[in-house]
C-alpha cells in the first residue's frame, strides 16, 4: 500500500475526511440558507426563482455542485465505514452505561447522520429531483432570462402540507444537533485545539448550529402559517 | 452499610460470562477494593471462588484497576481510580453493578481482569526516545521552558489503566496514544524522532482493533488523571503533518 | 565464614573509575551468544534489561504484572537524589556519600555507597535524555527540593510522581529493546524457583500466570530486581503484589539474606482507619519541607480532640508540642525517617495520639501557608494584605507544590488538609535488608545478581529519602552492565543452557509439588487471613521497637502460624488456570519463613541502629545506642529448612568516615 492509501485508511485519515467534508458541507449550508431566505421576500417568488435558475444553469455553480455531491457521498460513505468499524470495537455491551459528562449529540452522531440522510433523500426527491428531471411549470419575469422554472410555487405548495412542515422542522433539529458536535469536532480532528481559541470555536459552533437550522426551519413554518 | 453487588463473572476469554449477585456489609471508610476484599473473604470462608479483579498499588498510580462501576470506569468520582474510591460515596442499600473494561482490543482474562498488552505494543511501536544508556549530555544542557515541561508532565501522568478505552463509545485508544505522543513530542529530546513516532504508534494502535475517535470527550471526563483531549488534537496535527510534511513513511505491519 | 566484598583497592574516589577501566569485557560477538534472565521490571530490573539489551546480550525479562509499567517503583512520590550541586549549596559526591553513610547509621559498605553517589549524576542526565519531565525553574533549568536528613537541595522531582516518570522512562527504554528484539518480555510470569547447575545460577522456573503452566528458562546468569519485602508486615505502603518470593527462593537455594531486620518505617503515612484495611498510603516526605509535626502538649486537649469536642485549630500555639523542632533543633521537621518515626511513636506511646486509635500525630501546613502567602502578596505588589488574602495566596503555593498529595489525602480521609492539619502515623515503607551482594552486585551464588531494593548494599540500617530511586537506577543503568562482565567474561565458552537438564526438571518438580500441596490442604482459612496475622506478629514484635523477649516470642508465634498455614490454608481453584489466590499463597508461604529470619536477625543484633531499635539499647534521652565495637558488620544469613539459620559476617571497614553517634540535634 502506498503512503497515501495508508493514510486514508488510518483512523486519523478517515476522520480527516469526515472533518474536511463536514466543514465543506457546513459552509454549503450557510450559502444554501442565504439563497433560500429569498423565499421569504414578498414578491411572488420572482427573486427566488431567478436565483434557482442561476444556480441550476451557471457552469461554475454546476461544477461546484458536483463537488458538493461528492462531498455528501464521501461524508456518508466514510461515516458508515467508521460506524461499522466502531460498532465492532466492543463485543459485549455494558449492562449499565452512564456517561454523565457526555453531550447527547457527540454520542449519537451516526444516528443523527442517518436521520439526516433520510431527510436529505426526501428533500432531494421533493425539490432537486423535480427541478432537474421532473416537470416544473415555467414562469417568465421578462428579465431577459426567458421563462424559468417556478420552484417557488412548488415549495409553497409543499409547505401547505403539515406533514412536510413537521418533517422539515424535525430535520432541522436533527441537523442542529449534528452540527453542534460536528462543527467543533472537525476542528479537533484537524488538530486545531488551543487553550485560547478553542472556546471561541466552540461558541461560534454553537451559535452556528442554532442559527442556520433555525433559519431553514422558519421557511416551512412561514409558508404554512402566513402564506 | 449493606450493599447488593452485581458482578460480571467469566471463567476465561473462551467461555461465556454472566452477572452474579452478592450482598456485602461495608463500612463507609473502606475503599472500594477493600469492600471487594471483604466480599472475597466471606466467599472464601464459604469455600467459594472469589471475584477476581486486578489491583496492586492501591494508591491510584499503577493503573492496575480496571472495573466499570455503575456504568463509569473507576466509578462516580472524578479523577479517582477504583482503589481510591471510598464507600462514603455510596448509599446504604444501593445496588452496584461492576463490569470489566469492555473492548475487543482488551480480551477478558477472568472476571474483571482484562488483557491490556495492546497498550504495551503501542509503546513498543515508538513510545520512547532512542537513546542508549550512557549517551546523555548534562541534564541542564538543554533548558526547557517551564510551561512546556509542565505540559509534557501533564500528558506523561497517564497511568495506562485503559479507562479511556473503556469509557469511549467506540473503544478508541486515542487518548492513551496521544498522551505519550504529546509527552515525548513536547520535549526537545523527543522532538527529533517525532515524525516517525507518531506514524508508528498510530499504525500500531489501528492494528490492535480499537475504534476511531469521534471527539466525544468522555475519555477526558473519565480519565483518573485528567489527561486532556488537547493531546488528541496535537496527535492529529502531528500525524497529518508527519504524513504530508515529512519524508517519513511507515508501512503497515 | 567471613564474606568478601570484593571492593577494589585504592582511594575511595577512584575505586570505581579504575575498576571500570580494568575489568574484564565481553566482546560484541560473544554478547550475542550470551543469555541473561532479568526478573522484575521495576526501576532496577527494567533499567538493567534495557541496558543489557542495548549492549547486545540476549535478555529475557520477567514480571508477574500484566505490564512492566506497573512495578511498584511507580508509586515513589518525592524524588531522586543526585550530587549535581546545581543549587550551588555545597553539594558534592563526597557529601552525598557521607550523608548516605551517616543516614544509614554506619551500617553500609563505603565502596558501594561512594559508587552510588558518583553515578547519581549520570542518572539525571540519562533520565533527562529519555524525556523524563522533571520539574523546572522559569529559566528552563532543573529544579530541586530538599529531603530529610540532609542540609542541601539535591532532590530532582516530577510533581509528586517522580517514581512514575522514572519508571516510565525505564519502561520505554525497555520497550524499545523489546521492539528491536534484544529483550524478550514475559509478562504475567512469576519466578517460583532458581535453578543452580555446577554451583552457578543458570535459570529459573516461572509460572505463566494466565495458563498456570510451569516453564523452564535457562540462561548464563540470572539478575534479580524484584524489590523489597515490606509486605511481610501485611500493612505497608508497598503494593499488594510486592513480595519476597524471588529473593527467598534464591535464599532457599543457598543465597545469603543480609540484614533482614532493617526495615524502614516511614513517618508520614495516613493512619489506619479500620480492621478491613488492606494497605497504607504514604504521604511524601517532601511534605515535611513545609509541614510542622505536632501533638497537643496537654492530655485534656488530646482527649477533647479524640472526642471531637475540639479541632486542631482550636489549640493555641502555646499548648502545642512541636516535638521534632523541640528535640532536634538543627534538623527540625527534616530529621531522617527513622528518627521522625520513633519520635511519633514516643508521643503516641505517652498518650498524645490525636485520633480515636491514639495512633496519629498532626502534620500542619498553617505556618507555611502564612509564610508563602506573605511572600506571594509581596511579589504581587500587595503591601497591606488582609489575612484572608494571605491565606488564599498561601494555599495556592501549597497547592502548586503538593496539590496531588493533598487531593489524595482528602479522597482517602474525607478531610480537607488545607483547612485542618493532616493526621499521620508511621508505616512500613522500605526494607534496607536484602540479598547479600559483593561490589559487583553478585550474590554468594556465582551468576546470581541482585539489584535495587532486592539487595542490601547501599542504605545500611536506614535509607534517606529520594535514595531508593537513585539506587535502583544506578544499579540497573550504570553498575550491572559493567560488573556483570566480570562473571560473563568467563562464560563465553559456555554453550546455551539446556533447560531440560536434571537440575531444571528437578526444580520444576519441586515447584509443582509445592503448588499441588497448597491446593490439596483444603483447610478452612484464607491466605489473606494468615497474612494479616503474620503482619500483626511482625508489627508487634519486630516493628518500630524490638526487645529480646518479644523477638523470641515472635519467632515462636511465626513458627506456629506457619505450621497452621500448611495444615489449614484454603486455596480455591486449580493450578492450571489464572488463580490469584494460589499466587498469593506461594508468596505468603515465603513470608512466613522470612518473618522468622527477621526475628532471628533482630535478636542477634544487640544494638540500636537506624530502622532497628532495640529497647535494651538506648540512651537516657531515648536515642538509639549503636555498638560499633561489636556490631559493625553485615549479618548475612544462610537459611536451613527446619534448623537455625547460620550467620555469616561481613565486617564493615570505614576508612573515609569517622564513626560518630548520629546527631540531628
Amino acid at each position: 500500500m502506498s503512503w497515501i492509501t495508508n493514510f486514508l485508511t488510518s483512523s486519523i485519515g478517515r476522520k480527516l475526511i469526515m472533518s474536511l467534508t463536514g466543514l465543506f458541507l457546513i459552509q454549503f449550508l450557510l450559502i444554501h440558507l442565504i439563497g433560500n431566505l429569498q423565499l421569504l421576500v414578498d414578491d411572488g417568488g420572482e427573486k427566488f426563482n431567478l436565483y434557482a435558475q442561476f444556480m441550476t444553469t451557471n457552469p461554475v455553480i454546476k461544477a461546484a455542485s458536483i463537488l458538493l455531491y461528492a462531498g455528501i457521498l464521501l461524508h456518508i460513505i466514510q461515516g458508515l465505514l467508521i460506524w461499522k468499524q466502531n460498532s465492532g470495537s466492543r463485543n459485549t455491551r455494558y449492562a449499565v452505561s452512564k456517561n454523565p459528562n457526555v453531550d447527547f449529540s457527540s454520542k449519537n452522531m451516526a444516528w443523527l447522520g442517518t436521520i439526516i440522510m433520510v431527510f436529505l433523500i426526501l428533500h432531494l426527491w421533493q425539490f432537486w429531483f423535480k427541478m432537474k428531471f421532473g416537470t416544473v411549470p415555467p414562469i417568465d419575469y421578462n428579465e431577459g432570462t426567458g421563462p424559468v422554472k417556478d420552484l417557488y410555487t412548488l415549495v409553497a405548495a409543499a409547505f401547505k402540507n403539515p406533514l412536510y412542515v413537521i418533517a422539515y422542522v424535525i430535520g432541522m433539529i436533527v441537523i442542529a444537533l449534528h452540527l453542534k458536535h460536528g462543527f467543533q469536532s472537525s476542528f479537533q480532528t484537524l488538530g486545531l485545539n488551543h487553550k485560547k481559541y478553542t472556546p471561541f470555536i466552540k461558541g461560534l459552533g454553537l451559535i452556528y448550529s442554532i442559527l442556520v437550522p433555525l433559519g431553514f426551519a422558519i421557511i416551512p413554518i412561514y409558508f404554512y402559517f402566513f402564506r | 452499610m449493606k450493599l447488593t453487588l452485581k458482578i460480571w463473572k467469566q471463567k476465561n476469554n473462551s467461555s461465556a460470562g454472566k452477572f452474579e449477585t452478592y450482598s456485602v456489609e461495608a463500612d463507609e471508610h473502606m475503599s472500594f477494593l477493600e469492600m471487594l476484599d471483604v466480599l472475597n473473604q466471606s466467599l472464601l470462608e464459604q469455600k467459594k471462588e472469589p471475584v477476581v479483579f486486578e489491583h496492586d498499588c492501591r494508591e491510584g498510580i499503577c493503573g492496575s484497576c480496571s472495573m466499570v462501576i455503575n456504568g463509569q470506569p473507576h466509578g462516580p468520582n472524578k479523577g479517582t481510580t477504583a482503589c481510591q474510591l471510598h464507600m462514603r460515596y455510596f448509599k446504604d442499600g444501593q445496588t452496584i453493578t461492576i463490569e470489566p473494561w469492555r473492548a475487543k482490543a482488551f480480551p477478558i482474562v477472568k472476571d474483571l481482569v482484562v488483557d491490556r498488552s495492546a497498550f504495551d505494543r503501542i509503546i513498543q511501536a515508538g513510545g520512547y526516545i532512542s537513546v542508549n544508556t550512557g549517551q546523555a549530555q548534562d541534564g541542564n544542557a538543554i533548558p526547557i521552558e517551564k510551561g512546556l515541561a509542565s505540559e509534557a508532565m501533564d500528558a506523561a501522568t497517564c497511568i495506562g489503566c485503559g479507562a479511556c478505552v473503556a469509557a469511549c463509545p467506540n473503544a478508541s485508544a486515542m487518548l492513551f496514544t496521544s498522551a505519550k505522543v504529546s509527552h515525548l513530542g513536547l520535549m526537545p529530546q523527543g522532538e527529533i524522532e517525532h515524525t516517525k513516532r507518531v506514524q508508528s504508534m498510530v499504525t500500531q494502535m489501528d492494528s490492535e482493533g480499537f475504534g476511531n475517535c469521534s471527539n466525544v470527550g468522555v475519555c477526558e471526563a473519565e480519565c483518573p488523571k485528567g489527561i486532556s483531549i488537547e493531546n488528541i488534537a496535537r496527535m492529529n496535527r502531528q500525524y497529518i503533518g508527519s504524513v504530508f510534511g515529512s519524508q517519513t513513511k511507515v508501512e503497515k505491519a | 565464614m567471613p564474606l568478601k566484598a570484593n571492593s577494589p583497592e585504592g582511594a575511595l574516589d577512584d575505586k570505581w573509575t579504575k575498576y571500570r577501566s580494568t575489568m574484564n569485557l565481553v566482546a560484541p560477538n560473544n554478547k550475542r551468544r550470551i543469555d541473561i534472565i532479568v526478573v522484575g521490571t521495576g526501576l532496577a530490573g527494567a533499567a538493567a534489561a534495557a541496558t543489557l539489551g542495548e549492549l547486545g546480550y540476549n535478555v529475557k525479562a520477567f514480571t508477574f504484572h500484566d505490564s512492566p509499567r506497573r512495578a511498584h517503583s511507580i508509586a515513589a512520590q518525592g524524588g531522586i537524589n543526585a550530587a549535581k550541586n546545581y543549587q550551588n549549596d555545597g553539594d558534592s559526591v563526597f557529601r552525598l556519600f557521607y550523608d548516605t553513610i551517616k543516614g544509614g547509621d554506619y551500617r553500609s559498605r563505603e565502596s558501594n555507597v561512594h559508587r552510588l553517589a558518583e553515578v547519581s549524576r549520570n542518572i539525571i542526565d540519562q533520565c533527562v535524555a529519555q524525556g523524563v519531565p522533571f520539574a523546572r525553574e522559569y529559566g528552563g533549568l532543573l529544579a530541586n527540593r530538599s529531603f530529610g536528613g540532609v542540609q542541601v537541595s539535591r532532590t530532582f522531582y516530577a510533581k509528586g510522581q517522580t517514581g512514575q516518570q522514572l519508571l516510565l522512562g525505564a519502561y520505554q527504554a525497555l520497550s524499545r529493546q523489546i521492539s528491536l528484539g534484544n529483550v524478550e518480555m514475559y509478562n504475567r510470569h512469576e519466578m517460583l524457583d532458581l535453578v543452580i547447575e555446577d554451583g552457578k545460577a543458570r535459570g529459573i522456573i516461572a509460572r505463566n500466570l494466565l495458563t498456570g503452566k510451569l516453564e523452564r528458562f535457562g540462561a548464563h546468569c540470572v539478575v534479580l530486581g524484584t524489590g523489597g519485602y515490606g509486605n511481610v508486615f501485611y500493612l505497608s505502603t508497598n503494593a499488594m503484589g510486592s513480595n519476597v518470593s524471588a529473593a527467598w527462593r534464591a535464599t532457599k537455594r543457598g543465597a545469603l539474606m543480609a540484614n533482614p531486620c532493617y526495615t524502614q518505617i516511614h513517618p508520614t503515612c495516613i493512619p489506619v482507619s479500620g480492621e478491613y484495611q488492606s494497605k497504607l498510603t504514604l504521604m511524601s516526605e517532601s511534605l515535611r519541607n513545609d509541614g510542622r509535626v505536632w501533638v497537643p502538649a496537654h492530655k485534656e486537649d488530646v482527649m477533647a480532640i479524640r472526642e471531637k469536642r475540639m479541632s486542631a485549630k482550636d489549640i493555641p500555639e502555646d499548648r502545642r508540642d512541636y516535638y521534632l523542632e523541640r528535640r532536634y533543633p538543627a534538623f527540625g521537621n527534616l530529621v531522617p525517617r527513622d528518627v521522625a518515626s520513633r519520635a511519633a511513636k514516643v508521643a503516641c506511646d505517652e498518650g498524645f495520639g490525636v485520633n480515636k486509635t491514639g495512633l496519629a500525630v498532626f502534620l500542619d501546613f498553617a505556618s507555611a501557608i502564612q509564610r508563602y502567602g506573605k511572600t506571594e502578596a509581596h511579589s504581587n505588589g500587595i503591601h497591606n494584605p488582609d489575612p484572608k488574602k494571605i491565606e488564599e495566596l498561601g494555599k495556592k503555593v501549597i497547592e502548586a507544590k503538593y496539590g496531588n498529595l493533598f487531593e489524595m489525602y482528602e479522597k482517602i480521609t474525607g478531610e480537607d488538609p488545607y483547612d485542618v492539619p493532616m493526621k499521620i502515623f508511621p508505616a512500613v515503607h522500605y526494607t534496607m535488608g536484602g540479598l547479600w551482594v559483593d561490589y559487583n552486585l553478585e550474590t554468594n551464588i556465582p551468576g546470581l545478581f541482585a539489584l535495587g531494593e532486592c539487595n542490601f548494599s547501599d542504605h545500611g540500617a536506614n535509607r534517606l529519602g529520594a535514595s531508593a530511586l537513585m539506587q535502583g537506577l544506578a544499579d540497573g543503568y550504570f553498575v550491572i552492565p559493567y560488573t556483570i562482565g566480570q562473571f560473563l567474561s568467563k562464560e563465553i565458552r559456555t554453550p546455551k543452557i539446556n533447560s531440560d537438564s536434571p537440575a531444571f526438571m528437578e526444580a520444576e518438580k519441586d515447584v509443582d509439588g509445592r503448588l499441588k500441596k497448597l491446593l490439596s490442604i483444603n483447610g478452612s482459612q484464607s491466605v489473606e487471613s494468615f497474612h494479616r496475622r503474620l503482619g500483626l506478629i511482625m508489627w508487634e514484635y519486630c516493628g518500630m521497637s524490638r526487645n529480646a523477649e518479644g523477638l523470641q516470642k515472635g519467632r515462636k508465634l511465626i513458627q506456629e502460624l506457619r505450621a497452621e498455614f500448611w495444615k489449614d490454608v484454603f486455596v480455591p481453584g486449580s493450578d492450571d488456570e489464572f488463580n490469584p489466590e494460589l499466587e498469593k499463597a506461594t508468596r505468603v508461604a515465603d513470608f512466613l519463613e522470612l518473618g522468622e529470619l527477621m526475628m532471628v536477625d533482630a535478636l542477634d543484633r544487640n544494638e540500636s541502629c537506624g530502622g532497628h531499635f532495640r529497647e535494651e539499647y538506648q540512651s537516657e534521652e531515648g536515642e538509639a545506642l549503636r555498638r560499633d565495637d561489636e556490631y559493625a558488620y553485615v549479618s548475612a544469613w544462610e537459611w536451613k529448612d527446619g534448623d537455625d539459620p547460620i550467620l555469616h559476617r561481613e565486617d564493615l571497614e570505614f576508612e573515609n568516615v569517622e564513626l560518630k553517634t548520629r546527631s540531628y540535634k
